[in-house]
């Protein structure tokens, strides 16, 4: 099934699904593995990978550390490739790879999501490829049916969103707020008017990330989106806590 | 340009560079700014674009985005370059009126390319006039201490920062840590235009390294009695290279892109002038006694 229609008969029995990331070899892939298997346990609904890169633009301090930090241990694109396969094969959910487009560019835009869609991936977020430079990267996703996941964002016009939209598949991804990874969203009039423009603007399912990070606010998203998103939250808690927090974090979110 | 127009202006700027340039940083500061060392890393040029492109992106309401060099996404790389291009305008002015005729050849230092895209802007269609860009060659290129996108084989085709150009990064497309004397030369990509005019063959480029800056410097210090910034005298490394094969007709152009009062700890430190040192601590003996 397409990501599309998974989300869909997902979405079908709750009334919002979660979707949680982490940064592939931060701490470590053993660490990745315990709390992916904790993410699943607890009924996570879509896991994104982060692909480390030196120069990862749209995340805030948390999880530009975590990629500086992977990427100093040794962490190689082939070894992410590799655990994602692992995980895709164990877990029972869809995964998707977040990353930026250098990485895919470098190893080579066509091998790259060739090999995504043998191990399994659903579907990608490259937050720095807007559609207009991803001809290749559009049509390759398109004809190996993965989900080139387009995103919106509060500045984003409701033309803008529709020729995004037009591009999109599997889900588009809802930037809550002006700036970066991990700092707080306000759930307030202007957000909701937002996410009405976003609603307007596309029949695929809405997932709203960066700054969600308690019960409140996966509670302010019900009925409005189809997906929460948890980032930065989950990587500081395994930081302060250790990854055995993360179960019983995921699930007392909903 | 914030000073003058009365607007807040934050500037940031690799941790290393803060201290590398800090005579910048307290004229900067004294202008109004408020400079943000960024410690992310290699806390240099590279990392100072990403946070500025955050700090953007989050305030983008009230916020215009600065690009130092001719670098970025769409339209800034051609914005800089207009902007830029009075040096050789007025460069072409000036050399048709004191010679008489156009150069055989205009050398610039290139970081980013904001200096070199300006003044090869007055000479670009001269197909007689050759531009020559100077990278930074850092401890030579061998140690890949280095800063040479073009002039070597070590840098690769690549996308970051919001455009494509050729990187220092390794086979995963992580960029690399890069190695300049000058800080303004200390940077893993390169203009695009400036890499679109080297594959057309427009603009040669060569690299120069610290060691050769530093005599450079000296000499022209004490020939023609100007301090350029370091980054420049790249540039003048590279035409002292050349000057010999110029017949007695023909004339170059050097861009002095900057004056090397700003490097003074750095020049004063590779030159390990004795006065200077002892200038300084006793000067921080002085502070140290507040
Ligand atoms: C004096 C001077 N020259 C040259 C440069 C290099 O930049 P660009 O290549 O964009 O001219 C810098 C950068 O800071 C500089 O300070």
């Amino acid at each position: 099934m397409q990501l599309t229609d998974t989300i869909r008969a997902r979405k079908a029995q709750k009334d919002i699904l979660l979707m949680t990331h982490l940064v592939l070899g931060y701490p470590s892939f053993a660490v990745n593995r315990e709390v992916i298997g904790q993410m699943v346990e607890n009924g996570v609904d879509v896991i994104e990978l982060q692909i480390p890169f030196s120069e990862p633009v749209a995340d805030g301090p948390m999880i530009l550390k975590a990629n500086q930090e992977a990427i100093a241990s040794g962490v190689k694109v082939r070894e992410c490739l590799d655990f994602a396969a692992e995980m895709a094969a164990c877990h029972p959910i869809p995964f998707l790879f977040m990353t930026y487009y250098n990485i895919l560019f470098k190893y080579g835009v066509g091998d790259f999501i060739k090999k995504s869609k043998e191990i399994g991936i659903q579907g990608f977020i490259v937050p720095d490829l807007p559609p207009e430079e991803g001809e290749e990267y559009l049509r390759l996703c398109g004809e190996h049916g993965l989900a080139p996941i387009q995103i919106f964002a509060p500045t984003s016009s409701e033309e803008r969103m529709r020729t995004l939209a037009g591009h999109g598949q599997g889900f588009i991804y809802c930037v809550a707020r002006r700036g970066v990874t991990g700092s707080k969203t306000e759930f307030d009039r202007p957000f909701n008017d937002y996410l009405a423009r976003c609603r307007r603007a596309t029949e695929l399912p809405l997932a709203v990330g960066f700054g969600i990070s308690s019960r409140e606010d996966v509670a302010a998203l019900r009925g409005k989106a189809d997906l929460a998103v948890i980032g930065t939250a989950t990587i500081r808690l395994v930081e302060e806590q250790g990854p055995e927090a993360v179960g019983p974090f995921l699930a007392g979110l909903r | 340009m914030a000073a003058k127009f009365g607007f807040a202006c934050t500037i940031y700027m690799g941790a290393e560079d803060v201290h590398r340039q800090r005579p910048n940083v307290f004229w900067m500061e004294k202008l109004g700014a408020t400079v943000v060392p960024v410690t992310t890393g290699s806390k240099t040029l590279k990392d100072a674009i990403n946070e500025a492109f955050r700090d953007w992106v989050s305030n983008m309401d009230t916020t215009h985005y600065v690009m130092g060099t001719v670098c970025g996404p769409h339209p800034f790389p051609e914005m800089v370059a207009w902007f830029q291009s009075i040096i050789g305008k007025e460069a072409r002015q000036q050399i048709l009126k004191s010679f008489g005729r156009l150069p055989a050849r205009v050398y610039a230092c290139v970081g980013g390319g904001s200096n070199a895209m300006g003044i090869f802007q007055g000479f670009l269609d001269e197909k007689d006039v050759e531009l020559i860009g100077v990278e930074a060659g850092g401890k030579g290129i061998a140690t890949g201490k280095h800063a040479v996108r073009l002039a070597a084989q070590d840098a690769s085709p690549g996308v970051a920062q919001g455009y494509k150009t050729m990187f220092l990064q390794d086979s995963d497309g992580q960029m690399l840590d890069t190695h300049s004397v000058a800080a303004g030369l200390d940077y893993v990509g390169v203009s695009p235009i400036l890499t679109d005019l080297w594959e057309r063959g427009r603009v040669r480029f060569e690299a120069a390294t610290d060691q050769e800056v530093m005599a450079a410097l000296d000499l022209t210090i004490k020939k023609e009695g100007i301090i350029p910034a370091l980054e420049s005298t790249h540039a003048f490394v590279q035409a002292f290279k050349e000057a010999g094969s110029l017949s007695p007709d023909q004339a170059i152009i050097i861009n002095q892109s900057g004056r090397g009062d700003k490097d003074i700890f750095t020049i004063a430190h590779a030159f390990a002038d004795p006065s200077w040192k002892a200038f300084i601590r006793e000067k921080g003996a002085e502070y140290a006694a507040y």
